[in-house]
């Protein structure tokens, strides 16, 4: 259990995806100008991560990995080079099949989410994640814990994004700075502040 | 100076610097900041991403009068996971420490903006030999910017290019230190956002 609270607080804060490493920024640039869209977008992000990392992880565990098709009694079979084409495929297929079951049981959440998504098929905080669960060997219950984690983390620094820049609208900018520029240095300053969360861990 | 105002040469131009991939089109931010710390990794995520987009933009450009409009996401998305694929398999082959350095990073060119970007805009409306220009000069922007970053990283955070110290002994000795800041990914966001500044700058003039 500590383990898996580790993973959480380390996915949220320390190993924040979008804060360390980098990932999802073309939507975060593009939709933190805007608060609601930010939190829409934040809890369709942690909804797809949730379901996408435990999927992929079966994929990968059954089917990809060295050795895995051992139940198909072919031990020797290694796929793991096709592990992006499926990835990827797995990400579209379940991002297409969230959307429809959304729109069929809460049409209020899909009218608000809107066009992102289907953008968040091709957002790399989603392949990201799921590269980055099979490269640490979680097992299966570790990666529902990192995805949830990884979405949660991304949410947040997206939505104080937004608070940010909801602020910037009244400082005085200089022009060249403007727009991108002021957005990098400030998500860069943010980024200094999550840093104090390193070194946190809980039990061994 | 036919050639300069040729429009295969005047597309091939434009994003190296007028269009710049990263600090004016704002795509591809994610894989850009992660791989900077060293001018290693740098160069060659640079050239990786250099040949997937100019390929996949050949290739979509080829095939762009055979593709049904409404699943032509899907279908370039497997067009460049397979080049992908192919640029990961030939790195893990022959350089597989920078490979490993790289990690999950090859893998996240598949969802690279400009790459997705550069294919949905330029390459499903023009000719081939153009589109593949269009994506080698787009590849070389983003690898340009990345170079840059990673030059001013390794330099002031580790005093090093390409692994070789370049600050002499005797600065050390007079006291001066390498700033581990800017090997954390805050520096990173930061330096950016100063050659936004810059070249802002440089353009209004």
């Amino acid at each position: 259990m500590e383990n898996l609270i580790n993973i959480f607080l380390n996915s949220v804060f320390v190993g924040n995806i979008l804060l360390a490493y980098f990932l999802g920024m073309c939507s975060f640039l593009a939709v933190s100008n805007n608060m609601e869209t930010s939190i829409g977008l934040g809890f369709a992000v942690i909804f797809v991560l949730g379901i996408t990392a435990p999927v992929n992880w079966i994929v990968n565990h059954f089917l990809l990995a060295p050795g895995a098709l051992a139940w198909a009694g072919l031990p020797e079979m290694d796929l793991s080079f096709l592990k992006f084409i499926t990835f990827i495929a797995v990400i579209a297929a379940m991002v297409q099949a969230v959307e429809i079951v959304i729109d069929r049981f809460s049409q209020p959440l899909y009218s608000s989410l809107g066009v992102f998504l289907p953008l968040i098929a091709v957002n790399c905080a989603i392949l990201g994640t799921v590269l980055f669960m099979v490269e640490r060997e979680y097992d299966f219950i570790e990666s529902v814990v990192f995805g949830i984690g990884s979405g949660v983390g991304w949410m947040l620094a997206i939505v104080s994004m937004a608070a940010i820049r909801l602020k910037l609208r009244y400082a005085d900018v200089p022009v060249g700075l403007q727009g991108f520029g002021i957005t990098m240095i400030a998500t860069g300053l943010m980024a200094m502040a999550f840093m104090l969360f390193s070194g946190i861990t809980l039990g061994s | 100076m036919k050639l300069t105002r040729n429009k295969t040469f005047k597309t091939f131009a434009d994003p190296l610097w007028q269009n710049n991939p990263i600090s004016i089109q704002v795509l591809g931010i994610c894989s850009a900041l992660a791989v900077t710390v060293q001018m290693n990794t740098a160069l060659v995520m640079a050239l990786a991403l250099t040949f997937v987009i100019s390929f996949s933009n050949l290739t979509v450009s080829i095939l762009r009068n055979s593709i049904p409009g409404n699943v032509r996401i899907i279908f370039e998305l497997s067009i460049i996971s397979t080049l992908v694929i192919i640029a990961d398999q030939v790195l893990q082959a022959f350089m597989y420490d920078i490979s490993r350095q790289l990690s999950v990073f090859v893998g996240l060119i598949i969802t690279n903006c400009i790459v997705m970007g550069r294919a949905e805009t330029f390459a499903m409306s023009n000719k081939p030999f153009i589109s593949f220009a269009d994506g080698l000069g787009n590849g070389l922007g983003y690898g340009g910017v990345l170079v840059l970053v990673a030059f001013f990283r390794e330099l002031l955070g580790s005093g090093k290019l390409f692994g070789y110290d370049i600050v002499p002994e005797s600065f050390y000795a007079a006291g001066y230190e390498n700033m581990g800041f800017m090997l954390l990914a805050p520096a990173a966001f930061i330096i950016i956002g100063l050659l936004v500044w810059l070249q802002k700058t440089i353009m209004n003039k």
